[in-house]
């Protein structure tokens, strides 16, 4: 993911996104921080650009894009804010991506161009008392004839407002266990369907944060993504690509944070030169753009392997958990540097402080990531 | 990218001599506090010790990358093996062979490519240390030769050196640009090997002192321009850097392994430790480290043989890796308890290597110096011409 090794055409999406971030998200993401919200006309834009129909195959009206190519446009996304960074890849990734992979082509036929046009999906899987446990999920769906009666709820559910639909993982068959798990796409406007009051947040306040609950809601079985039962498999397979992109997330965070210390350094003034001129300050720059480096070359390991077709389970948990430590560690000392002014909303450190922690957290806490890499060692 | 078969191959091969003939020495050599004249040989035998000398001159004209990775592999089984590779290498062969003249290189580099000559760095001295600009050795012209006066401290390698580099003082007063380098062979009257340092680990390697008095030797041993000896061997340091980052990359993964293999074995509470989460996060963390410095590392390596800047990279190489080698081998010991601290498991022997990665070639503080320095010099010249674009509207307004 450094640029001398993109081709053109990445080179080429990472400026078109890095060059729209600048105009039209950046200078608005400490407004939309506080409002909880980003502007439908915001959304509107991105997905005449594009930016909401990423990972689509383009026979669905979708950009295609390789792996390497979207992971660089969300790195861009997400320096500029990090909550408009997850609205897209809940959409573009986690529910586009589990339909492009599972889905019939009938079902992508009827999904996969209305996702392109704005119609914005959300991921059901946590529930008050499953979250990294997953497999414990309670939220049931009975079959009765032709259709699907769920029941239950579900929680943190990044989108649940901006959304039209959800992929929602129930329990089909509950004496089964993770086996009788399985993924069904719900319409939000089915009778039954309720969407809560919005989280309140730390940070990425701008994406939308709720749970939806189910009330007897009636879904054709020709919702149902992939077989009976392989829901647990379809959460799990993509468990990779979320935390690879959950890690690129952090990268960007982190990216954002040094640039603005650095330039916070150079030109603050203290005892007569600017801080930066300071070892105290100096060195912190420099372990800060040490461990980006480092998280910039697991991050593209990752990535590389993965577009390749390789297995990543140990490469993904490694580079999410080392971006999600570096993120909070490198925007720590971002505010750390900016003093006092890092502590106030109108630098924007203090906003990628708060976003940071949510890394350590989703799609696998830190704890989660250590169980993974050390049964991949163990097992080796 | 650094991830390619013929890498993987050549790693293959050299860990299986590692692991069969470097490994036992190591913990023979490490008691004695001397190298294995035997295992030396085979070193020389092997071109491990001429990696870096051109095909012209009969050596193997390995990239940084493959290099890296025998450090790492020798490393990996021996810390004292490792230095004496790296040292041969980057600071002998390497400044030979981008600053010495044509004369120079046919006069040193064939006994290189052919036996494995050893050539030794004399840069440090008692009072000049990171601040090389404080060096005392002088060397004083004398018709068309130099009198070379002075001492070195810590220097790797000496008692097997056939050839000498020394940075001396040539124009005193002018600081850095007052020093210049000169080769010379051992057998010149007046240079001799002082005493062996005691030192915490690498006891295997060999570290001393080198002493100059009235050494004569004739202007054309001058290596490069005059005053040209500190641009040297900054550069020289630049490259060196990669092969300590690739020495800490080495011991952290022999630490890790020996560390992973014991968790599996040692049974308490009714089961083997690696069944306990207080363990598995500690391995978790060794591995995701040790991946990150092997990526740091590689990619300067990377860049140094795509003939790109890679001082930045290879100090940020270094500074990780080394620190990370560090906890990972504290680590290590922690997870084998009473028997990490014995040492007969090696990892003791691992922490008390890896240690001189965060000092040679460069303390960690100076490494976070030559990082932050580049870092504000890209930023200035990224900023610079907008900066020149508002100063020319503010006076064309003015």
């Amino acid at each position: 993911m450094f640029d001398h090794t993109l081709n053109d055409e990445q080179k080429m999406l990472r400026e078109a996104a890095r060059d729209y971030c600048d105009k039209r998200v950046r200078p608005n993401a400490e407004a939309w921080d506080h409002a909880e919200r980003v502007p439908d006309e915001i959304f509107k834009e991105m997905t005449e650009l594009g930016y909401f129909s990423l990972l689509c195959p383009e026979e669905y009206g979708g950009m295609a894009l390789d792996t390497m190519a979207y992971a660089v446009v969300h790195e861009e996304f997400n320096r500029a804010s990090a909550g408009l960074g997850i609205i897209m890849s809940v959409h573009n990734s986690l529910v586009g991506g589990a339909i492009k992979r599972f889905g019939t082509d009938v079902q992508k036929q009827e999904w996969l161009p209305a996702m392109c046009a704005g119609k914005f999906g959300a991921y059901c899987l946590s529930e008050p008392d499953s979250g990294t446990d997953a497999g414990s999920l309670k939220l049931s769906a009975k079959s009765d004839g032709d259709s699907y009666i769920l029941n239950g709820e579900k929680m943190f559910v990044t989108n649940a407002d901006y959304a039209k639909f959800y992929l929602v993982f129930a329990s089909t068959n509950p004496s089964l266990g993770t086996k009788g798990i399985t993924a069904i796409l719900v319409d939000r406007d089915v009778a039954g369907v309720e969407v809560g009051k919005p989280e309140r947040k730390m940070g990425i306040k701008c994406s939308d944060t709720r749970s939806v609950s189910f009330s007897d809601v009636r879904v054709p079985k020709s919702n149902r993504l992939g077989d009976e039962g392989q829901g647990f498999k379809i959460a799990l397979s993509q468990l990779d690509h979320g935390r690879i992109g959950v890690a690129i997330q952090a990268l960007g965070i982190g990216e954002a944070a040094y640039d603005e210390a650095l330039k916070y350094s150079r030109q603050r003034q203290q005892f007569g030169k600017p801080i930066c001129e300071f070892q105290a300050i100096a060195f912190k720059l420099a372990d800060m753009r040490m461990k980006l480096d480092a998280t910039r070359l697991m991050v593209d390991y990752a990535v590389r392997r993965m577009a390749a077709g390789e297995r990543v389970t140990r490469e993904a948990s490694e580079a999410k958990l080392f971006a999600s430590e570096t993120a909070n560690w490198v925007a720590d000392q971002a505010v750390q540097i900016h003093g006092g002014y890092g502590y106030m909303k109108e630098y924007a450190v203090e906003r990628y402080f708060r976003d940071a922690r949510i890394t350590e957290i989703y799609e696998g806490t830190s704890e989660a990531q250590r169980i993974v890499i050390s049964r991949a060692i163990l097992a080796g | 990218m650094w991830w390619n078969p013929k890498v993987e191959e050549f790693r293959s091969e050299i860990r299986e001599f590692a692991d069969r003939v470097v490994a036992p020495a190591g913990d023979r050599m490490d008691n004695a506090s001397n190298f294995e004249p035997d295992l030396l040989q085979q070193l020389k035998d092997r071109k491990y010790l001429s990696m870096l000398c051109p095909a012209e001159f009969g050596g193997p004209q390995s990239d940084t990358l493959t290099y890296a990775v025998a450090v790492e592999e020798l490393s990996r089984v021996c810390g004292s093996t490792g230095i004496t590779v790296a040292a041969a290498n980057s600071l002998g062969v390497y400044p030979v062979n981008a600053f010495g003249n044509a004369d120079q290189r046919r006069m040193v580099l064939p006994g290189v490519g052919a036996k494995g000559d050893v050539i030794v760095f004399g840069l440090t001295e008692p009072g000049a240390g990171s601040d090389a600009s404080g060096t005392k050795t002088t060397a004083v012209r004398d018709g068309n030769d130099w009198l070379i006066n002075g001492g070195k401290c810590f220097i790797t390698n000496p008692h097997f050196a056939e050839w000498i580099i020394c940075t001396a003082v040539t124009r005193p007063g002018m600081g850095a640009k007052g020093i210049s380098s000169f080769l010379l062979n051992k057998s010149t009257p007046g240079f001799s090997v002082g005493k062996k340092e005691n030192k915490m680990g690498l006891r295997g390697s060999d570290t001393a002192t080198l002493h100059f008095d009235n050494v004569r030797v004739s202007n054309d041993q001058m290596l490069g321009p005059e005053g040209e000896g500190f641009k040297q061997f900054m550069k020289t340091l630049d490259g060196g850097r990669i092969s300590i980052g690739a020495m800490a990359l080495g011991l952290a993964q022999g630490a890790f392994e020996i560390a992973v293999r014991y968790a599996k074995n040692r049974v308490q509470f009714g089961k083997p430790i690696s069944e306990h989460q207080a363990i598995q996060f500690k391995l978790a963390d060794m591995g995701t480290q040790i991946q990150a410095a092997r990526h740091l590392v590689y990619h300067s390596a990377y860049l140094k043989d795509l003939g790109k800047p890679f001082a930045k990279e290879s100090a940020m190489a270094k500074l990780f890796a080394s620190e990370i080698g560090h906890q990972c081998t504290y680590q290590a010991i922690q997870v084998l308890g009473g028997h990490g601290y014995n040492s007969i498991n090696r990892v003791e022997r691992h922490f008390r290597d890896v240690k001189l990665c965060e000092i040679g070639e460069g303390t960690s503080e100076i490494q976070r110096i030559v990082i932050s320095r580049h870092i504000l010099k890209e930023f200035d010249q990224l900023i610079e011409p907008s900066h020149h674009v508002s100063q020319a509207l503010a006076s064309a307004t003015a």
